[in-house]
């Protein structure tokens, strides 16, 4: 049974994420039903669903914002199901949220700043970053990507909605990513912001997989190589975008409700 | 927005590779300058009464307040409990340092003692906030009113070490040198050297990695944590830095009374602290010290105020209640916030900069 793949699985050469059994109980309500899932390196994923199918509580089990019922989650071999969230966000981890969760008393540099200093050492450095700081110029270089070099000096709480959600992108994407969870991060915005948006998501570099919740199907689709649909807490179907569009029960459950 | 950060806007230099990050605290506000100049020459302009009860006073409850500050402005934690920290440092300053009360005190020299009652007064804090920092809101300040309360009837009732109720008396203060550093001019400058040193080092701080991961989990701890932040472990360091600065602020409260009692370590004086706080505006290191000396002003001054207009003297804290409803009412950042709103409101609407620095 120990097959070189195996071997080269548990030191993280396997699945970049790897879902087992996750179950996830708020009371008597099982947000999560026995999800089964696994997502390779790079991958790109779509996990769609109507409201309450389980989403953004499957999201909140892998980064460990609550911990799972029941089941194991893997990351790059490790098993991280009883890490708190920063242990997991230091192994690569990183994701978005469906409501912005930014820093609003603090500047759109000093938010980045923030999300680059989290992944490195010196997190309780007592000594202020000097002109020459490499996380100062990673997190300038992070706010020229999403586009925000112009506010850079603002407070969080002055941007407007759709500047909120590139920062909420830019804090994703600090450090080293190898793996990010996207919390519908088109909601709000407008068309010429979702362009945007899926100019940051494919030019990504290939290394970093990511899943995306996202009810817009024109974004998703088009960012995704692979499609999760949900339902009630369970993984419904599984595929590619095409089958998954073109499937009966997936149209009846989700699209035919006049998402069009 | 403060007068200097707007000042350090103005000189940016327009290359990014020189871009102003501030590396020390600047004095580039004229009004600063004003300021610390005349509490530099204070003991020029002020007898011993006012160096002592007022400046001295309000620089040493300032300080005390500066710890709270750091903990609920920058890191959304109110501790209630700044006060007792201080008071267990003071009374530690007496028990191991020399004293009147000879069976209690273990009479170490003072740059002994002090040494001692900081790390003990900080090992205090460090395990007080460790338990508070399990909670949110409002049970943190249940908890650390706690703590505090405990700490008040304790020293009531024990008297092997805290010689209960009537404290510890004819506390010594450091001679070397050739200098009695507790006659009024030495002490006021050894109390505006420990204040300046709290004040710039929270200043500093709060542009330091540090300070800032602090004011990210006082704004979203949640999200703090899925950046790779310990958020737990933050809060309990800055409890830790905030309680050192007490513990300081602690040192120099025994000095100046030369004695420690329960009356000082009271419920009522830890809330003070936090009145102190609030008036002067938690957002910025110098609301505390100008929340302590109008307290201070008030607690000297109200008294004969309140005669003179016929009414009983006992009743300057009324005046101070007032005081405090008035300024939460009409501006929650405290005086600070006052001036902060009437300088933007004299400045032409061109001139103001798109926002503030994070000092929120």
């Amino acid at each position: 049974m120990d097959s070189v793949a195996q071997r080269l699985s548990a030191v993280g050469a396997g699945a970049a994420l790897e879902l087992r059994g996750v179950t996830r109980m708020f009371g008597a309500l099982a947000a999560l039903t026995d999800v089964t899932m696994t997502v390779r390196p790079g991958e790109r994923r779509a996990v769609l669903g109507s409201n309450g199918a389980g989403k953004t509580t499957l999201f909140n089990c892998i980064t460990g914002d609550f911990s799972p019922s029941s089941g194991t989650i893997r990351f790059f071999g490790e098993d991280v199901t009883h890490f708190p969230p920063y242990e997991r966000i230091r192994r690569g981890l990183r994701r978005t949220y469906q409501i912005s969760a930014l820093f609003t008393g603090l500047t759109v540099q000093d938010n980045v700043y923030l999300a680059c200093r989290g992944v490195s050492r010196g997190r309780f450095s007592l000594l202020r970053p000097g002109q020459n700081d490499a996380l100062m110029h990673a997190a300038d270089n992070l706010v020229q990507a999403v586009h925000l070099s112009a506010v850079k000096d603002q407070r969080v709480a002055e941007l407007a909605h759709g500047q909120q959600r590139q920062l909420e992108i830019a804090l994703a994407l600090a450090g080293a990513p190898r793996f990010v969870l996207f919390d519908e991060p088109a909601a709000g915005l407008s068309p010429t912001e979702r362009a945007e948006l899926i100019e940051i998501l494919t030019s990504l570099p290939a290394h970093i997989g990511y899943i995306i919740i996202e009810h817009d199907m024109d974004v998703a689709l088009r960012v995704v190589e692979s499609v999760t649909m949900m339902h009630n807490g369970r993984v419904f179907k599984e595929g590619v975008p095409e089958e998954i569009q073109s499937d009966p029960e997936v149209q009846e459950l989700y699209l035919g409700g006049g998402h069009e | 927005m403060s007068l200097a950060q707007d000042a350090r806007v103005a000189v940016r230099p327009a290359t990014m590779a020189q871009r102003a990050v501030r590396t020390w605290p600047e004095i580039n506000d004229p009004a600063a300058w004003v300021v610390a100049i005349i509490l530099l020459v204070m003991p020029l302009i002020a007898n011993g009464f006012f160096l002592i009860e007022i400046f001295a006073s309000t620089l040493i409850l300032g300080t005390m307040a500066l710890s709270l500050m750091f903990l609920a402005g920058y890191g959304g934690m109110v501790s209630l409990m700044q006060l007792t920290i201080a008071g267990f440092s003071a009374y530690m300053v007496a028990v191991f340092g020399v004293s009147g009360n000879a069976n209690i005190s273990l009479g170490w020299p003072w740059w002994l003692a002090v040494p001692m009652a900081l790390a003990l007064a900080t090992a205090f804090g460090t395990l007080g906030g460790a338990l508070a920092v399990r909670t949110e809101g409002i049970y943190t300040i249940m908890i650390t009113l706690a703590i505090g309360a405990a700490f008040y009837y304790f020293t009531n009732q024990n008297w092997a070490i805290f010689n209960g109720h009537t404290g510890i008396n004819t506390v010594a203060t450091p001679h070397f040198w050739g200098v009695n550093w507790r006659a009024d001019i030495p002490f006021y400058y050894v109390v505006l050297a420990v204040a300046a040193l709290c004040y710039f080092a929270v200043e500093y701080l709060s542009r330091a990695p540090f300070g800032l991961a602090l004011q990210g989990v006082r704004d979203n701890p949640r999200r703090m944590a899925a950046l790779g932040f310990n958020v737990n472990a933050h809060r309990i360091a800055a409890y830790a830095f905030a309680s050192f600065v007490a513990a300081l602020a602690g040192v120099l409260q025994v000095w100046n009374y030369r004695q420690i009692s329960p009356g000082s370590v009271s419920v009522g004086a830890c809330i003070d602290v936090l009145i102190i706080a609030v008036v002067g505006g938690i957002t910025r290191p110098i609301g505390p010290f100008i929340g302590a000396l109008i307290f201070v002003l008030l607690r000297t001054f109200a008294l004969d105020f309140l005669v003179r207009v016929g009414l009983d003297g006992n009743r300057f804290r009324l005046l101070i209640g007032l005081g405090f409803l008035a300024i939460v009412f009409w501006s929650s950042d405290g005086v600070i916030g006052l001036w902060q709103r009437w300088r933007q409101s004299q400045r032409p609407a061109a001139n103001r900069p798109g926002g503030g620095r994070g000092h929120g």
